[in-house]
């Protein structure tokens, strides 16, 4: 029994990483057969993220988002459901936070700040909360319904980025820029710093104390994860199924929600027309998978994945190796870990190649 | 059953052997079913009788042991396998495509085409019409299935094996889901078929049905033959004891009852089933404290939608229940927690257990929110571990700690874990469906002497079981249920099984409501 | 402008003829569905096997100069990456939502990749040559109809046979009979001797294949080159088709149709410079009338019962 528990655990931990050992190769073949060296280029890769302070702070850029995805992602998989629409949500949630920063120019920053990026969450929690809904008195299965909350997220967006909340002043389709007082502080330098690093991250670090805090330490929490594991039996326990249901879709949406506001408060300082998904709700799938719904793993892959694709932009300039690799990877990534029977199979490669070696060193011996 | 000349073996089984993570199915079985007879195989609720029929059928490899059939030696993959030897399976859970109708869901896999690639539906309906003349089984073939009875779709089920050409029909628990006349009907057809040559396998752990129906009886138990019969030299007693591996009568000690007021009172109680067709219909019962009211019936007769109705899993349409003189008509299981009643469901994996969760955290599945577990907007998992170990102790749940995964328990010490968190939140009505389902006999006495220790507290308790041993042995008064209704509720010390028998098949039962 | 009868007529025949385009590559990638969904695999990965198939089809005609072997290669493509869908969904149980995600997640980036590695451009790659129109003989003799499906790219053809070879396998075949019992009760199927991971495969594979063709219609039908992400949400509302139209191919079609005339109009009124409903509500059009089926709200959609569930045949 007790080592039935440590397998689990071990293999926990050993398909994730397998699955990104395996990622890197991959993308290394590709940089063979394409002629690139990929030594050079995942040491452009490093060096982009590391190199130096300005380095540094680009990386942390890159993981913000995706540690608010990825929880956004973890909480709904702790619930037993899967955000596909976190994508949707984070851009209400910039819609929300670029129209809150505009409309609350001359509120003190103390309130307008606050109320700005609580206002991207409550949108992205709004937008969640329709699936989950959906899901939670018709039974509706989330997945498609957040698929289709995406596009028309995407399409609201655009209307109001070229029409209502379009900045007057410029041709292309930007929003207004919000307030000072509503924008995050960036470290070094003021607003207009070129380090972009800024007090983002530290909301990030806060939502997954928080989020860890509220799956494992309160009774909504023990409700999510009992509905999750097993909705029958939370039901029969007197667990409220759809409650537990719609609550976690808010809270996901919530968190997609808040990543969208922070991109707007401390990167963009406005709206900007998208023409397509920008992929951090897709890549919250990869983190949050990695992590296995766990907050606290979340923190770890979301950096592993936040330096892949700053990473993967600098080896493209430094390298010419195409910053697709990482998309590549973290494709290899996601369907390692889903396919984890595949990966524990290729787990036990090591252990067969040294009995076929025992073998038939064994045999050799009796000769 | 007069003329059993038993022909040659048409199939031999031995040695079987098959083991699942943490338990040992089958274990060295050896199994011959002779030409034209109806061989019983039968055996308690997971002594691995499907497990060895599933084998046979290519559902399952076995781990060790051969199979002959006429004399052959084969190897059995899939059920294709099976089917090509003539090998026909009526499943405990039938295997009909709801959507599709009788002649399709008959046809499939063995479908008559035009051009090799069309459906010939016209001859589908012909070979269908056909078959079900020649054994005269009536069925309509362009019924949907989702619209025909459960005896018609077993029917269906045994018409789809036929129509393979199964020479070898095996019949797993087929009486479990059938009202008495069905399965009078269903005798019949058994009987029509051995006439014509077929061996039949009817798996069962119904005492009286095996001895109606069959010629030979092999007996398993914890997944080894432990004895092999001609039905016409043996009695159910004897049976019984090989079976259960004891005596007889299950004896449970308990005094004489001590009923108090009444506690759970039903009055012409009304609700609809899954398929929202009458289930219950005007129960009216009533259970004092201090006593055990049993539920006896066959399965499919309205008892798991009472339960549903009593514990808030589902809506009364009509009628009232009322707990010490409140109307708790349809209140939500959280408020009827709140209110002292306790439940042990019958399928403890699917509404019972958090398998994915902790010891522990199973132990307050109802009452996490409540003080100590929860203080103020957290959960003390102090508190928490602290009172589960307690109830480990105290109800003797074997598990290395409190944070072990409660999936990884045996069975036994999960429906402890089950009724350490039921008893132990002070209740005033338990209702227990199935408690023994799947246990071993230690795990039996268990839950039984802790049902009884409840009565003997004062608390009522309501007991459902299919099994009439389970309800002779614990309960004060005993009702009996049938198509939804109540058909007599009697004392204990008056009933005998073939009075309770006939009320459970429908005969016009006494007593009143 | 005034509305005369003779612009009316223009207009509606402007607004058909480009409907029937831009229904075609729904169509084929929402069959496709079809078939996946019916044997009981969700394949939301029909999106990046657009993609994958729009890639091929365009560099097997840039190295060949042979468009049809193109169109070709998109959907054999398009059928390879849906063999990694089903391995890791039927093989290896895994979560099919996932690895359909992973398959859209690899196909955006390794387009992207080979587009940069192979053509050394970003965005786009340089024409080649695509497939040469059809022109109907007699269908384009007949008024308004003739200027509407009279002449067009190969595939619009090809789809409407797709649909009705797809609808007779469905419903009058052997083959369909089997598909539809595997997503409906797998089990039952498995017993009655029918080999359901053979069946899932071969419908995942075909899905994958369709869509791929719809991609080589993209790349190769309409316009003669490849753009970065240019399936564009394609696949998505393809699958929004498959629900919309019941699970059939005929629906299915239909559904495509209407989503496509959704989108004609709001081409069309941008033309004509009609500003009555802004453009991006009628694009929301196929997403919301999706979610309102599902809901219930427009007659009840349920799918097959077991789609989405890795088959395992059942413990003790």
């Amino acid at each position: 029994m007790s080592k039935n528990g440590t397998g689990r655990r071990r293999s926990e931990l050993l398909v994730p990483l397998t699955a990104i050992f395996v990622g890197l190769l991959f993308g290394a073949v590709l940089m063979i057969l394409t002629g690139t060296n990929p030594l050079t280029a995942y040491a452009a890769l490093i060096r982009g993220c590391f190199g130096s302070w300005a380095d540094l702070s680009e990386t942390s850029v890159y993981v913000t988002p995706l540690i608010f995805t990825g929880l956004s992602l973890a909480i709904a998989y702790k619930a037993g459901l899967f955000n596909i629409g976190a994508e949707g949500q984070l851009i209400v949630g910039m819609v929300a936070a670029a129209i809150v920063g505009v409309a609350g120019t001359g509120l003190p920053r103390i309130i307008h700040l606050p109320l700005t990026i609580i206002s991207g969450a409550l949108a992205g929690a709004l937008w969640g909360a329709v699936p989950g809904y959906l899901k939670a008195k018709l039974g509706v299965h989330e997945v498609v319904n957040s698929i289709m909350m995406n596009y028309i997220a995407l399409y609201l967006s655009h209307y109001l980025v070229t029409g209502p909340i379009k900045d007057p002043k410029v041709i292309a389709p930007y929003s207004r820029e919000i307030a000072d007082s509503a924008k995050l502080t960036r470290f070094f330098g003021g607003f207009g710093s070129s380090y972009r690093f800024n007090s983002g991250i530290f909301i990030a670090v806060a939502a997954v104390v928080v989020i860890y805090l509220l799956l494992y330490k309160t009774p909504l929490g023990y409700e999510i994860r009992a509905v999750g594991n097993n909705p029958d039996a939370a039901r029969y326990a007197g667990i409220s199924v759809s409650r537990s249901v719609l609550s976690s879709m808010l809270l996901a949406g919530a968190m997609a929600g808040l990543a969208g506001a922070v991109q707007v408060c401390a990167i963009q300082y406005k709206f900007l027309d998208l023409f397509a998904f920008e992929g951090f709700g897709l890549d919250g799938i990869a983190v949050a998978l990695v992590a296995k719904g766990n907050p606290i793993g979340v923190l770890g892959s979301a950096s592993l994945f936040g330096i892949l694709q700053r990473g993967s932009q600098m080896m493209q300039g430094i390298a010419h190796v195409p910053k697709q690799v990482a998309g590549i990877v973290q494709a290899v990534v996601v369907f390692m870990v889903a396919a984890e029977g595949l990966t524990e199979g290729w787990l036990r490669i090591p252990g067969l190649v040294r009995r076929r070696l025992a073998g038939r060193s064994g045999r050799e011996d009796a000769r | 059953m007069g003329e059993t000349a038993l022909g040659a073996p048409v199939l031999e089984m031995k040695g079987i052997t098959k083991r699942f993570p943490g338990v040992l199915a089958n274990d060295g079985v050896d199994f011959t079913l002779l030409k034209g007879e109806i061989h019983a195989l039968l055996g308690e609720n997971g002594a691995g009788k499907s497990t060895l029929m599933k084998i046979l059928y290519g559902l399952y490899m076995a781990d060790a042991g051969s199979i002959r059939v006429e004399g052959k030696d084969v190897e059995i993959r899939e059920p294709n396998d099976a089917l090509r030897l003539g090998i026909g399976m009526v499943h405990q859970h039938f295997m009909l495509i709801p959507q599709f109708t009788v002649a399709e869901n008959l046809v499939l896999g063995a479908e008559p085409t035009t051009g090799g690639v069309f459906l010939d539906m016209k001859a589908a309906i012909k070979k269908v019409k056909q078959v079900s003349e020649h054994y005269g089984l009536a069925i309509d073939p362009t019924a949907r299935i989702m619209d025909i009875s459960v005896g018609m779709q077993q029917r269906v089920e045994i018409l789809k094996a036929l129509l393979r050409g199964a020479e070898i029909l095996v019949l797993d628990e087929p009486t479990a889901v059938l009202t008495p006349q069905e399965v009078a009907e269903l005798f019949t057809i058994m009987r029509n078929l051995r006439e014509r040559g077929k061996s039949i396998v009817f798996i069962s752990h119904k005492l009286k049905e095996v001895t109606e129906i069959s010629d030979r009886v092999t007996v398993v138990r914890r997944g080894r033959v432990v004895g092999s019969v001609q039905t016409s030299t043996t009695t159910v007693d004897a049976l019984a004891g090989l079976m259960v591996g004891r005596a007889v009568e299950l004896v449970v000690e308990k005094g004489p009852s001590n009923p108090g007021d009444d506690v759970l009172v039903l009055q012409d109680v009304y609700a609809l089933d899954q398929r929202r067709l009458p289930a219950v219909k005007g129960v009216s019962l009533t259970v004092r404290g201090g006593e055990i009211l049993g539920i006896a019936g066959v399965d499919g007769n309205g008892q798991n939608e009472l339960v549903e109705v009593i514990t808030g899993m589902r809506r009364a349409t009509s009628g009232k229940v009322l707990l010490k003189g409140t109307d708790i008509t349809n209140w939500d299981p959280r408020r009827l927690s709140g209110k002292g009643v306790v439940h042990i469901p019958a399928d403890r994996h699917r509404h019972g257990l958090v398998l994915d969760f902790t010891v522990a955290e199973n132990m307050v599945l109802q009452t996490y929110y409540k003080p100590p577990f929860t203080r103020g907007t957290s959960l003390n998992w102090d508190a928490i571990r602290h009172e589960a170990r307690r109830m480990i102790e105290e109800y003797d749940v074997r598990t290395p700690s409190e944070d072990t995964r409660a999936g990884s328990l045996s069975g036994g010490n999960q429906q402890k874990v089950i009724v350490a968190r039921e008893l132990s939140r002070s209740p005033e009505l338990v209702v227990a469906a199935q408690p023994t389902r799947g246990l071993d006999v230690g795990a039996i006495e268990f839950v039984h002497s802790r049902l009884v220790k409840a009565r003997d507290e004062g608390k009522a308790v309501l007991l459902v079981s299919l099994e009439l041993d389970e309800i002779m042995a614990l309960a004060d008064r005993i009702a009996v249920m049938y198509e939804g209704v109540i058909v007599g509720i009697i004392d204990r010390d008056e009933a005998t099984e073939e009075q309770l028998g006939l009320m459970m098949a429908g005969a016009a039962g006494r007593g009143g409501r | 402008m005034t509305f005369d009868a003779q612009t009316i007529k223009y207009l509606v025949i402007d607004i058909l003829a480009s409907t029937i385009p831009l229904a075609t590559p729904l169509i084929l990638a929402a069959v496709g569905g079809v078939f996946s969904d019916r044997s009981g695999v969700v394949n939301i990965g029909i999106e990046g096997m657009i993609l994958i198939g729009s890639f091929t089809g365009v560099l097997t005609s840039y190295y060949t100069r042979n468009p049809w072997l193109g169109f070709l290669m998109a959907g054999l493509s398009g059928c390879l990456t849906a063999w990694f869908h089903a391995l890791a969904s039927i093989k290896y149980k895994a979560n099919q939502t996932v690895s359909g995600v992973a398959v859209n997640i690899m196909a955006t980036a390794l387009t992207g990749f080979l587009l940069k590695a192979i053509f050394d451009r970003a965005g786009q790659t340089e024409r080649v040559v695509k497939l040469a129109r059809w022109t109907i003989p007699v269908i384009k003799d007949i008024p308004i109809v003739g200027e509407i499906i009279g002449s067009g790219p190969p595939p619009v053809y090809i789809a409407f046979i797709v649909v009705a070879l797809a609808h007779i396998v469905m419903f009058k075949t052997v083959l369909g009979l089997r598909i539809r019992a595997c997503g409906e009760h797998p089990e039952a199927a498995d017993t009655a001797g029918v080999n359901v991971a053979l069946i899932r495969y071969g419908c995942v594979m075909m899905s994958g294949f369709l869509a791929g063709l719809a991609g080589g219609t993209l790349s190769l039908g309409e316009l003669s080159l490849f753009k970065e992400g240019m399936s564009a949400g394609k696949g998505y509302i393809a699958l929004a088709a498959v629900i919309f139209g019941r699970w059939t191919p005929v629906g299915a079609m239909w559904a495509s149709l209407l989503f496509a005339l959704a989108d004609a109009i709001q081409l069309i009124a941008q033309n004509w410079g009609f500003t009555l409903i802004p453009q991006e509500f009628m694009l929301m059009f196929p997403y919301v009338v999706t979610m309102a089926a599902l809901a219930g709200i427009i007659g009840r959609s349920t799918g097959p019962a077991a789609s989405g569930k890795p088959y395992v045949r059942r413990g003790v």
